[in-house]
């Protein structure tokens, strides 16, 4: 009588770690993993022991979802060892236009995060070769970008111009930072800007797009690499999918904006799984 | 209360004059030219060539529609990606031949469908930053009505952003960021106050540079009067962005929005604002 045996072990509904305002105003809001045991994966439903998942870096061993990871666990995952140095850790959002609720929740995510804003630069090296990184972080407020991120990302670029090095960004962002308003639509034209004077000098950028990609990072840096790569999976798109749907009144295909589908109608050069991903930058940055 | 959605409401009103209309008046000689040479001719876009006192400048515009009919045609002025890919061939162009470039902006902001994201809508707003930041002739924008966004900032990446006095720019509509922060549409109007998206607001920002006299309950209660001071302000602005040397320029370019955005330094808690 198997069937009837009660479970060996516990299962948890990692939605529930999601509050309710955050869920209204990012609505593509993925969960992720808490300090348990085990885990389900969100994809494929199967049960996964957390010491494993996290083993797998974070990829689902039945199915292969990437989960979201946050910016550190990816500097872990591609930085050599004690070589990652932070820039600008003290930059943290203002509050330009006063908006009310704003500041409170900046400190909620402060707190819950440990994080001062969605973004992490430096310098650090990969497999001996040293690369400025910007790596963006949705847990905090879904990555999205307010003058701070906008001004963290500028240095980190002008700094790889200046000291004549690649420069790799790791994507992942909702997009516009609402509370901002204009100041956020700004940082696409400041970072872009940038972005071409690294150009202009000849130095390579690579970006490196993740779970999700969206509005206006979309539609600014994260598709001005000279080599774009993407994890499987992974959302990327310039609008949401709802407002499409609402616009065309019509269901979405499955694959619509995502890496596969990218790579298919040209924009993204090549999907790279988690586990290769650090020996695939070493080898363009080798080339370079 | 009011103030913001009144200009909101003008900046949408069916009587107001569109990018064609002003083209019409303040230069001589526009010849429209078509497509952007990779897909097709996207309406809600005019580009071409034309005279502004004697000398040629290239006209960038997006284009709302006059009636029901031509609305349909232009799509409302939301630009597809290729669009955006016409608008930057015409400044790659007029780079090649060292005229300025004016753009009216004039979008509730990029379409969004199957086929933009299908043909990158992201990325072709992106390279128009991009190229525009170093665009090597002097670029002029002037937002006459909606500014929506990134597919009006992707044709306003400019040595000078001016907006008409009700025109709106914003990061995007007031209804939707009233659905986006609060889950409810019609809270639009507060949206609008909150959102700061007017021009007096926005040159206080800094983020524009001029802002361009209406008459009192619109430009479409005197076109003239507008289009006028426009012809003053570009003859001025011409001048002097022609005068700089290109490093000169692309310097000044990048500083204006490279000062943009407001950050707090925790170490000392000061919170950094740029004009």
């Amino acid at each position: 009588m198997g069937m009837f045996s009660s479970k060996k072990y516990i299962t948890l509904d990692i939605r529930n770690h999601i509050d309710v305002s955050e869920k209204s105003e990012y609505p593509e809001y993925k969960p992720y993993i808490p300090n348990g045991k085990w885990a389900k994966c969100p994809e494929c439903g199967m049960t996964l022991y957390i010491e494993d998942l996290e083993k797998d870096n974070m990829v689902c061993n039945n199915c292969s979802t990437h989960l979201r990871i946050g910016a550190a666990d990816r500097i872990r995952l591609i930085v050599d060892e004690g070589t990652f140095s932070e820039f600008a850790q003290d930059i943290e959002s203002a509050n330009p236009l006063k908006y009310e609720a704003y500041d409170i929740k900046l400190n909620q995510y402060k707190s819950k995060t440990s994080m001062k804003s969605a973004v992490v630069t430096g310098k650090g090296k990969i497999h001996s070769r040293e690369v400025i990184l910007v790596v963006m972080d949705s847990h905090f407020m879904m990555g999205s970008m307010s003058g701070a991120e906008g001004e963290k990302i500028t240095l980190a670029i002008e700094k790889a111009t200046n000291e004549k090095l690649p420069i790799i960004i790791f994507t992942a962002s909702g997009g516009a930072r609402m509370q901002e308003g204009i100041f956020s639509l700004m940082q696409m034209a400041k970072t872009s800007a940038a972005l071409a004077r690294h150009s202009e000098a000849g130095l390579l950028y690579i970006t490196v797009l993740t779970d999700p990609t969206t509005g206006g990072v979309t539609a600014s840096f994260a598709m001005l690499g000279d080599i774009i790569l993407a994890e499987p999976g992974s959302l990327i798109g310039f609008a949401g999918k709802r407002v499409i749907e609402q616009t065309i009144k019509q269901q979405l295909p499955e694959d619509f904006q995502t890496a596969e589908f990218l790579l298919e109608h040209g924009f993204v050069d090549k999907i790279v799984g988690r586990k290769e991903l650090k020996v695939t930058l070493s080898k363009i940055l080798e080339m370079h | 209360m009011g103030k913001a959605w009144n200009i909101v409401e003008l900046a949408r009103h069916a009587d107001r004059p569109t990018a064609l209309d002003y083209i019409n008046m303040i230069f001589t000689d526009f010849i429209e030219l078509h497509g952007d040479r990779q897909y097709a001719d996207d309406k809600a876009m005019v580009c071409g060539i034309a005279k502004f006192m004697g000398e040629a400048v290239t006209i960038i515009a997006e284009q709302k529609g006059r009636n029901t009919k031509e609305k349909i045609e232009r799509n409302f002025a939301m630009p597809h990606p290729e669009g955006y890919r016409k608008a930057l061939r015409f400044m790659k162009q007029a780079e090649k031949f060292g005229r300025p470039v004016i753009c009216f902006v004039d979008t509730p902001g990029a379409y969004c469908g199957v086929g933009a994201e299908e043909r990158g809508q992201g990325e072709a707003i992106a390279r128009n930053l991009l190229e525009m930041s170093k665009l090597q002739v002097p670029v002029i924008s002037i937002v006459i009505g909606e500014g929506g966004s990134g597919g009006a900032l992707a044709v306003a990446v400019a040595d000078e952003v001016w907006m008409l006095e009700n025109a709106i720019y914003s990061i995007l509509s007031p209804e939707g960021f009233a659905t986006i922060l609060w889950k409810d549409s019609t809270r639009a109007k507060e949206a609008a106050e909150i959102m700061k998206i007017t021009a007096q607001e926005l040159k206080e920002f800094g983020i524009i540079d001029k802002i361009i006299k209406e008459k009192k309950g619109g430009v479409h209660k005197d076109i003239d009067y507008t289009v006028q001071h426009i012809k003053e302000e570009l003859a001025i602005s011409i001048s002097e962005l022609k005068s700089k040397t290109k490093e000169k320029l692309l310097d000044d370019r990048y500083n204006k929005f490279r000062k943009m955005g407001e950050i707090r330094q925790s170490t000392n808690n000061k919170i950094q604002k740029y004009k």
